[in-house]
């Protein structure tokens, strides 16, 4: 893709495409989310640009460059087709305070969220969970298995340190393993299973 | 998030619109499915318009899939694609069609699909 922007084979939708739906991979800068969403995407992952907009800007902490008009964001995605026609989105989506209207705009019609976690920095995660409960959408937490990431805390502990409610799932992968990242995707699909309730059955 | 990739877009995100900046129509998605309809482009199209209904000359995007090849913003794309939806040269459709929005099955057919894609 980078070398050839304009190339658009293997990009267009497979004819069989009917339900085409997304889920948010959310987490701070760095945390794999692109890392995972290349390791399951039937397609290089894209991005676009995104301009953020006036009122994010002034929340805005680049003092000093204030004739920068706007700032982008470039939100990274993947795509996975799925048997029986559904299409299954991925967007890498930052969760910082500053990309609320886009958080918005992309988390529209979300199933729910994957937020990544680095157990090395578990603070960098705060921003992302209190965003994904202000919007609402389910969600499941997935710690990033970093190799050098301390492996003394207790899932206990960790479940403490995030405030996560009991049923929300929590569980470890390797962004970088396909296999392990759709376990982390089934987490969450089976968490909106089971939350589902039964008369929208 | 990604590198960028070298180069600039081939129409910079504020012109590629003439200046508009919403779209006519509200309801385009991300996910919003854009098909050319087959109808010859006329003579007056921006470079921008003619550049997206290139892109779908093979097949049908979505409207995030054709705004990152276009390397142009969602809401550009927005408003490109909803001027050629006035003129009947793109068609778009929903993420998921109105027959299936409240169709019971599709998280576990979403479920499923990601355990047999498991080696």
């Amino acid at each position: 893709m980078a070398s050839a922007p304009s190339s658009t084979s293997g990009i267009h939708l497979p004819d069989t495409a009917r339900d085409l739906v997304k889920i948010l991979v959310a987490g701070p800068f760095g945390v794999g989310k692109t890392t995972l969403i290349d390791s399951v995407s039937e397609i290089r992952p894209l991005h676009t640009e995104e301009h953020l907009t006036q009122a994010s800007e002034q929340v805005d902490d680049l003092d000093g460059v204030r004739e920068k008009a706007t700032t982008t964001v470039a939100i990274d995605f993947g795509r996975i087709s799925l048997p029986g026609g559904v299409v299954l989105y991925l967007f890498g989506t930052p969760g910082q305070e500053r990309f609320r209207s886009l958080w918005d705009d992309i988390a529209y019609g979300a199933l729910g969220a994957l937020v990544l976690v680095d157990s090395r920095r578990i603070d960098a995660s705060f921003d992302v969970l209190g965003l994904v409960e202000e919007t609402g959408l389910p969600y499941a937490v997935a710690f990033n298995a970093f190799p050098d990431a301390p492996r003394h805390h207790t899932p206990e502990q960790l479940r403490a340190a995030l405030d996560l409610e009991p049923g929300t799932p929590m569980v470890t992968c390797d962004a970088r393993d396909a296999n392990s990242s759709l376990d982390a995707l089934l987490a969450l699909v089976e968490h909106l299973i089971d939350r589902d309730p039964p008369e929208n059955r | 998030m990604t590198g960028r990739p070298g180069g600039r877009p081939l129409v910079p995100a504020y012109l590629s619109t003439g200046g508009v900046a919403r779209p006519s129509r509200p309801h385009l998605e991300r996910l919003s499915v854009l098909t050319g309809s087959g109808e010859p482009a006329p003579e007056d199209l921006t470079a921008a318009q003619l550049a997206l209904l290139d892109v779908l000359e093979d097949g049908s995007l979505t409207v995030v899939e054709a705004a990152a090849l276009l390397r142009l913003p969602v809401s550009a794309v927005r408003v490109l694609t909803a001027a050629l939806l006035d003129r009947g040269l793109v068609l778009a459709r929903a993420p998921i069609p109105t027959a299936d929005r409240f169709e019971p099955d599709l998280l576990k057919r979403v479920a499923d699909g990601l355990r047999a894609l498991k080696h």
